[in-house]
């Protein structure tokens, strides 16, 4: 997967997880949290999805990488990159 | 008695397979409308159950919808509906003094199935195991839904008490009314069992899940061929306080609880009881100051098993053989067996009738059981009556638990 393929497919997570929130203009760089109604408990479901689509693993130590989508996107392509 | 020691109903909200707010309800009651369909079950394929078809995003938004719980999704429609015919604003009432007390059979097997179900998927690896489970799991969820999502910072929890759970919510709520620990309450009960097809494979295991080639008719009290309940989901949660404080606003007041009576039979796990049922009915009259022959209405429990309707109408008979002027009728004919909801369903189903003046039948009654035999049982058309002042209603459950709500006329004094 090329990362343009993650960066939407990680966009589509959140808005399966949070159908309410408009996506539209959801900034790269910064915290997703800061832009969109987003618990802790709907991050928990952004890493089961890629657990349960994909076969990710997301350690917990490494959460902090995913806080922005520029982030997750660059966390996830060499993770994703055999898909 | 004081008008502050005197609870009144003064809000219904309501979702049962046959409607969606009281007038609806009602009007199906009085016209003989049953709603049951087929739906698929895991493991069981097609079942008879009563769906219901509300509107959940009224209420939720899409994300809490995700979140909750059908449970807690029926008893949020059913709250803010409640309170939107109370006329009560929300936004002007001391949600720190609300406390929602809500009835159920049971809670979280439909989630827990669900995850056990998914879990298959990925060959039981745990750690496909959603951290929803747990507050979706807990037993006060339906309740606690229903603060988060008005804002309401009182007590709430649930009341399980298998079937006699609904009548249960409306007692919990007026006693902590009369203990001073609220001024308002939210009372009632809820089900959706019929997610779960544990409750179905059990009952049919029992010999107690009715069958029958149109769905409409498989629910059939009293009936020589019934055999067995219809699951139902749904939920009836009720507005209740003091008179005075209904008085100083003019609230419509729906009915006044008057008596109401808790015990146990001590008896077997599934089987009802009759002279605990009976004992009941009678602490009830007690409570209330009534003799059976007061009572115009009694909305019976029976579900459309074999044993539950003999016992019921032995107990009614024993209670009410001077009572020449008391009918007797019955709701899961037309809906199922709401389970939690349906002492509090049941019971707002009848309340039209102070006004009315109509008793709604039984229907699907085709070859009345001689054992079912109830003097002035109404069957498949309403019966038009002089006046209704007082209605009983009957809830009981499993483990021998019964409950009796007798809710009167409020007719300005």
């Amino acid at each position: 997967m090329i990362r343009e393929q993650i960066r939407s497919i990680i966009v589509e997570v959140i808005a399966q997880i949070v159908p309410d929130e408009d996506l539209s203009n959801l900034r790269g760089d910064i915290r997703i949290r800061d832009q969109i109604e987003l618990d802790s408990m709907d991050f928990l479901d952004i890493i089961m999805e890629l657990r349960k689509r994909y076969g990710v693993e997301v350690p917990e130590d490494d959460y902090i990488q995913l806080a922005t989508l520029d982030g997750a996107v660059a966390y996830l392509e060499p993770r994703m990159a055999h898909l | 008695m004081t008008n502050d020691r005197r609870i009144v109903i003064t809000g219904i909200g309501l979702t049962a397979p046959n409607g969606n707010n009281l007038p609806e309800f009602r009007h199906n009651l009085l016209n003989g409308k049953a709603s049951i369909e087929r739906i698929e079950t895991h493991y069981m394929g097609e079942v008879l159950a009563g769906v219901c078809h509300f509107d959940p995003l009224k209420y939720q938004k899409k994300k809490e919808l995700r979140r909750g719980t059908r449970a807690g999704s029926v008893a949020i429609y059913c709250a803010n509906e409640a309170l939107a015919a109370s006329g009560l604003d929300l936004a002007r009432l001391d949600r720190s003094r609300i406390g929602v007390y809500i009835g159920i059979t049971e809670h979280g097997n439909v989630e827990t199935e669900n995850e056990v179900y998914t879990l298959k998927q990925y060959n039981y690896d745990v750690k496909y195991w959603s951290h929803h489970h747990n507050p979706r799991t807990v037993a006060n969820n339906p309740a606690g839904e229903v603060t988060m999502n008005m804002g309401i910072t009182g007590p709430h929890y649930t009341l399980g008490a298998a079937c006699a759970a609904g009548n249960i919510g409306l007692i919990q709520g007026l006693q902590m009314l009369l203990l001073g620990e609220i001024d308002l309450a939210l009372g009632g009960g809820v089900s959706e069992s019929i997610h779960t097809f544990g409750v179905f494979a059990s009952f049919r295991n029992e010999g107690a899940l009715a069958s029958h080639a149109d769905p409409n008719r498989a629910c059939r009290p009293f009936d020589r061929d019934r055999n067995g309940i219809v699951v139902s989901e749904g939920g009836c949660i009720c507005v209740l306080e003091r008179l005075s404080d209904a008085l100083k606003r003019s609230a419509t007041i729906y009915g006044e609880i008057v008596g109401y009576a808790i015990n146990s039979d001590a008896f077997d796990f599934i089987l009802p009881y009759a002279p605990r049922q009976a004992e009941c009915m009678r602490l009830a009259l007690k409570k209330a100051g009534l003799s059976a022959s007061d009572i115009d209405v009694i909305s019976s429990h029976a579900t459309g098993t074999q044993q539950g309707d003999l016992q019921e109408c032995q107990a009614i008979r024993e209670v009410f053989n001077d009572a020449p002027h008391t009918h007797t009728n019955n709701t899961k004919s037309y809906i199922g067996h709401t389970m939690g909801a349906a002492g509090a369903l049941e019971l707002a189903g009848n309340l039209p009738s102070f006004n009315d003046h109509f008793v709604h039948p039984t229907i699907n009654l085709d070859n009345l059981d001689p054992r079912c035999a109830i003097p002035n049982l109404v069957i498949n058309k309403p019966t038009k009556v002089d006046k209704v002042d007082y209605i009983m209603n009957n809830s009981f459950g499993m483990l021998g638990i019964n409950s009796v709500v007798i809710v009167r006329r409020y007719d300005g004094h």
